[in-house]
């Protein structure tokens, strides 16, 4: 309830410039991360960044390895506290507010399958552990049985055959069958803001395609915000609205609706080389 | 024929030191924190239930102050780790040896007998067929807690915490406060099992926690050995930690009735509790799979899995 208010407080301050009432979702202000700061190893990851999404908005984000594609995810997600800028969600400011009150709007997918689960833990438990997000955890019993029949009809729609292994623990599924679940916890609470970090990277082309359909699928069902990392160019063009291209912690181009959908892989291409050789290595996945 | 006589008294240490394992297993499995504190807490569940018993203290309230005395030795290595940034094992460290100076305090002496004429004993060496029985019901009991905490939402967020700290907190738990919890939650037991001994011992003494982290080891290695083959559910893991401490303390016993020096078995429990921590790294370096979770039991696929 407090949140509501503080809503409003924040809505009023942080966004007089949109008068219209039309909040962005997410608004990335002038973001800047140095890792390392003051040590031989000081590495600028983001410089400056700046990036809005309205409610709905698909963004695929491009860039070379090294780009900074993951720390900016890091940044919205809030996994470290960053060096300036400010990170504002549906106009509250949650610059300062630490990574698990931050899950309560954000939820993630990373590229790594291991990650987003609890390999110990069952389909249910997992579920059940997404579906705690944002809310407050109480002595009452983790799975119960209103919610077993929902993750089993939540799970059945991913149609991999899941729903007969609702007591399977995950650590028993494979990388395509634990990214579509963290998918579906991700999900489950119609977050604010969805992150996937090329979460369809790890995966052999069928299970990623699979997964891929599945994430069009659900977030067009619930008009998800999203920002999808992705390292494949021709998936950057397909899905979403908007694509962001990224190199060395800034961001070099983006495009939308049109001029977006105008867009070919030689065009992406064409504008990585101009970047010069040392970004050829985008070529190779 | 001796080695027989010694069973029943065997089985008694066991079933204590079993309440110890469990509290060992919530943090050592659960929580994948190795937990030093232990050493210190044990014997803080002693001396706080010994100190109160002897003022007159009834002895279930001594009983649990003396776990909660236990919670708050966990709270501080937790908050020592999860607020100062120091490692776990550290952490332990620095909270088991300030708990030597509190506990010499509390206990007012290095050793203090407990006078089974003028207080209740709940166990007891005098009797072993009735501390066997109370003590089943005190496993049965524990167990029964520990399975329903574990089961909820709180307790739920405590295992994701231990399993994938990044999944857990991607999902909006708090894993300082779920580390701080867990900790104390296992040292609330294991100052139980503290308390317990003391009654059996019919003493409590500053040294009683020595080495103890590596007899609960020890317990949790070879129980979980034992039932981790017949099932996975997590009572049966609990009741499997207290069968490895019976068993560990059965051998044990056998050990002394041979005649061994038994200045020599803190070494022989060190040097067994190596081996059998050492076995399952072997194993993944033999199988070249990568361990995710202390709490599984066997290795999904995907090991294969690249990062980039
Ligand atoms: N936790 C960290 N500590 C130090 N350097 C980091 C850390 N995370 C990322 N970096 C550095 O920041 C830069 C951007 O990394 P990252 O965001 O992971 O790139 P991308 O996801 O685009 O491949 C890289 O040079 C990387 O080495
Ligand atoms: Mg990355």
């Amino acid at each position: 309830m407090s949140d509501k208010t503080k809503k409003t407080c924040a809505q009023s301050t942080e966004n007089t410039q949109s008068m219209a009432g039309n909040i962005p979702m997410l608004s990335i202000e002038n973001v800047t991360k140095i890792f390392h700061r003051g040590t031989v190893n000081e590495k600028v990851a983001l410089n400056g960044i700046a990036m809005t999404l309205d409610e709905g908005d698909f963004v695929t984000v491009i860039g070379g390895n090294g780009a900074g594609k993951s720390t900016l995810l890091n940044a919205v997600a809030g996994v470290f506290a960053i060096d300036s800028g400010k990170v504002i969600i549906d106009g509250i400011d949650v610059t300062k507010m630490p990574e698990h009150k931050r899950a309560s709007v954000v939820a993630r997918v990373f590229q790594d399958p291991m990650i987003g689960t609890a390999a110990s833990m069952n389909i249910e438990e997992n579920l059940a552990l997404a579906g705690m997000r944002g809310k407050r955890r109480t002595l009452s019993w983790n799975v119960n049985k209103k919610d077993k029949a929902t993750y089993r009809e939540l799970v059945a729609s991913l149609e991999l055959g899941l729903e007969s292994r609702m007591n399977a623990k995950v650590e028993l599924l494979s990388g395509g069958q634990r990214q579509a679940l963290t998918l579906l916890m991700a999900t489950l609470n119609k977050p604010k803001l969805l992150l996937l970090d090329e979460h369809t990277a790890a995966l052999d082309p069928k299970t990623a395609a699979k997964v891929l359909a599945l994430t069009e699928q659900i977030t067009a069902a619930n008009n998800q915000t999203t920002i999808m990392i992705t390292h494949n160019m021709k998936d950057a063009l397909t899905y979403g609205n908007k694509i962001v291209m990224m190199n060395e912690g800034e961001v070099i181009f983006t495009a939308q609706g049109e001029e977006k959908q105008k867009l070919t892989v030689s065009d992406l291409l064409t504008k990585f080389h101009e970047l010069g050789d040392e970004n050829d290595r985008i070529l190779l996945s | 024929m001796l080695f027989l006589r010694t069973i029943p008294g065997a089985i008694s240490l066991g079933l204590i030191w079993g309440v110890m394992a469990i509290g060992l297993y919530i943090s050592y499995k659960i929580l994948d924190f190795a937990d030093l504190t232990v050493d210190g807490s044990i014997c803080t569940g002693a001396v706080v239930c010994a100190t109160l018993m002897n003022v007159g203290v009834p002895m279930p309230v001594a009983l649990l102050i003396a776990v909660l005395a236990g919670c708050v030795c966990g709270l501080i290595t937790g908050m020592f780790h999860t607020l100062m940034g120091i490692p776990p094992i550290l952490s332990g460290i620095l909270t088991q040896l300030a708990l030597w100076s509190v506990n010499l305090k509390i206990l007012g002496k290095a050793h203090e007998s407990l006078n089974g004429d003028k207080v209740f004993l709940l166990v007891q060496q005098m009797n072993q067929w009735q501390t066997i029985l109370i003590m089943l019901g005190i496993v049965a009991v524990l167990t029964g807690l520990l399975y329903w905490f574990f089961g909820t939402k709180i307790g739920s967020a405590i295992r994701a915490t231990g399993c994938n700290e990044r999944m857990a907190r991607a999902q909006g738990i708090n894993t300082k406060a779920a580390k701080v919890l867990g900790l104390a939650v296992s040292n609330g037991v294991v100052a139980l099992s503290g308390a317990l001994l003391c009654q059996y011992l019919s003493s409590a003494d500053i040294n009683m926690g020595r080495g103890a982290i590596v007899t609960g080891l020890a317990a949790v290695i070879i129980g979980l050995a034992v039932v981790s083959r017949i099932s996975s559910n997590f009572a049966v893991r609990l009741i499997g930690v207290v069968v490895g401490a019976i068993i560990y303390f059965t051998v044990y016993q056998f050990i002394v009735n041979l005649g061994f020096d038994t200045d020599l078995l803190k070494l022989l429990s060190a040097l067994l509790v190596a081996l059998f921590l050492a076995i399952p790294y072997w194993k993944n370096k033999y199988y070249r799979k990568r361990p995710r979770c202390k709490e599984k039991t066997a290795q999904g696929g995907d090991s294969n899995v690249g990062q980039n």
